[in-house]
């Protein structure tokens, strides 16, 4: 199983109930804003901690009220691309592509084949704005900085929050192509977050709506 | 200009400043970080102790620290037996005195700073794989830096100004605590002293001023290195 979710959680005033198992890689969540899509990313993450359920991604489990499992944001090892990219704004993006990439003694067994720091940038045409300031980027330009950081961290699974979102439509055809060609090139699980039908029917392999 | 008098009031000013600045930065940075990020039970009594010496009259400030740190009060007899070290009427009691009065400007500054920085950042540091102490140290603290620069720039005048709490808790003893306020107040009470008070008011009003302008541009040059957008 690539998902197995069984969560309840709160979101603004209402509490959900999420239940999926799926061998599809690519998960798409779908559902009118408010519908608590956002939350049920920051629960996987690990930045929000659900009420009640338990999560595996990749048949590692990630939280298990029954079992007591919650692991801390850093040992999920989540590739999340905000809807907000939160971008570091004291670093270039050359150091915000490489603040999460793994190095030290306590860095986690790699796979071997991994995308480097110059096959991201190339596949994400970072290479002009390496020495840029988060503050000086389009809104187009920082999404793809926001996602190439994620991808470098080498996470053990990506969580894309909306990431076509406030894109006009031929930045959006350009940054989707980006996002195939990643998600088709490393080949961890991957949650869509999506209004988009198309973008869905493109890259999913299971839905999940939100009501 | 100055006589060797002066000079050495004001080399025992600046010593005494940046002592007391150098030995608060960390708790004060480490209570404006409990006081912006944290929650928890006698928060605002904590908020209530930091801003104590701010509110109340700097000779009970003094007099306080004299029944705890004085050579009979707890916490001095503690560091006579163990280090041999006695802080009133020692210069290194007016760098406490100077820093204990400064606390609360410092904290201030600080916190509002740490507030302003978007915790979303650290989130998505830590999303990353940033441990918690990773996370403050390349997110929390670098944005928070012009909040610490004008937090030590306003306890460093703070400081250099300070009188009331130095004079009960460490006196007015020449070459030891008689530090530019205590100077001038003693100049004085001295007839014919008012040429040697002039040049010593000029010179107090000159440190502040450089102090303040060393903070404007130090702030001004950290919020241009990080323009804050996305």
């Amino acid at each position: 199983m690539s998902f197995d979710l069984a969560l309840t959680y709160r979101a603004g005033e209402r509490e959900r109930e999420v239940t999926i198992a799926t061998p599809a890689r690519i998960l798409a969540v779908t559902g009118p804003s408010g519908a608590g899509k956002t939350s049920l990313l920051d629960c996987l993450a690990g930045l929000r901690r659900p009420l009640a359920g338990r999560a595996a991604i990749g048949s590692r489990a990630i939280f298990d009220a029954g079992a007591g499992i919650d692991l801390p944001p850093e040992g999920r090892r989540a590739g999340y691309v905000f809807q907000d990219m939160r971008l570091f704004p004291h670093l270039t993006v050359r150091r915000n592509l490489a603040y999460g990439v793994p190095g030290g003694r306590r860095a986690p067994a790699l796979p071997a084949d991994w995308p480097g720091f110059g096959e991201v940038a190339r596949l994400l045409d970072l290479g002009p704005l390496l020495d840029r300031r988060p503050a000086t980027l389009s809104g187009g330009e920082a999404r793809r900085v926001a996602i190439g950081r994620a991808i470098l961290s080498r996470p053990a699974f990506l969580l894309l929050d909306e990431p076509l979102a406030s894109l006009d439509p031929a930045r959006a055809e350009r940054t989707m192509a980006m996002i195939e060609r990643i998600v088709a090139r490393v080949t961890v699980p991957a949650v869509l977050v999506s209004h988009e039908e198309r973008e869905v029917e493109r890259l999913a392999g299971a839905v999940l709506p939100l009501a | 200009m100055l006589s060797p008098a002066e000079w050495e009031v004001i080399g025992l000013s600046l010593r005494v400043s940046l002592v007391a600045m150098a030995a608060t930065l960390p708790l004060a940075y480490a209570l404006a970080w409990l006081l912006a990020r944290r929650r928890f039970p006698g928060k605002v009594l904590l908020d209530a102790l930091v801003h104590l010496p701010l509110v109340i009259p700097p000779v009970v400030t003094g007099w306080l620290l004299l029944l705890a740190f004085g050579r009979n009060g707890p916490v001095g007899a503690l560091l006579d037996r163990a280090f041999g070290l006695s802080l009133a009427f020692h210069w290194t009691g007016a760098a406490l005195a100077a820093g204990v009065m400064a606390l609360p400007l410092m904290v201030r500054a600080m916190r509002l700073s740490i507030e302003a920085v978007d915790r979303r950042l650290v989130a998505a540091a830590r999303t990353l794989g940033a441990s918690r102490w990773r996370a403050f140290r390349t997110i929390t603290l670098p944005l928070s830096l012009p909040g610490i620069l004008a937090g030590l720039v306003l306890g460093f005048a703070r400081s250099v100004g300070e009188f009331g709490a130095t004079i009960t808790f460490a006196a007015n003893i020449p070459g030891e605590t008689r530090t530019l306020p205590l100077a001038i107040y003693t100049l004085l009470q001295t007839p014919g002293g008012e040429a040697a008070v002039t040049r010593l008011a000029l010179i107090a009003v000159l440190l502040s001023l450089a102090a303040l302008m060393a903070s404007e541009w130090l702030v001004r040059r950290a919020a241009g290195r990080q323009a804050h957008v996305v």
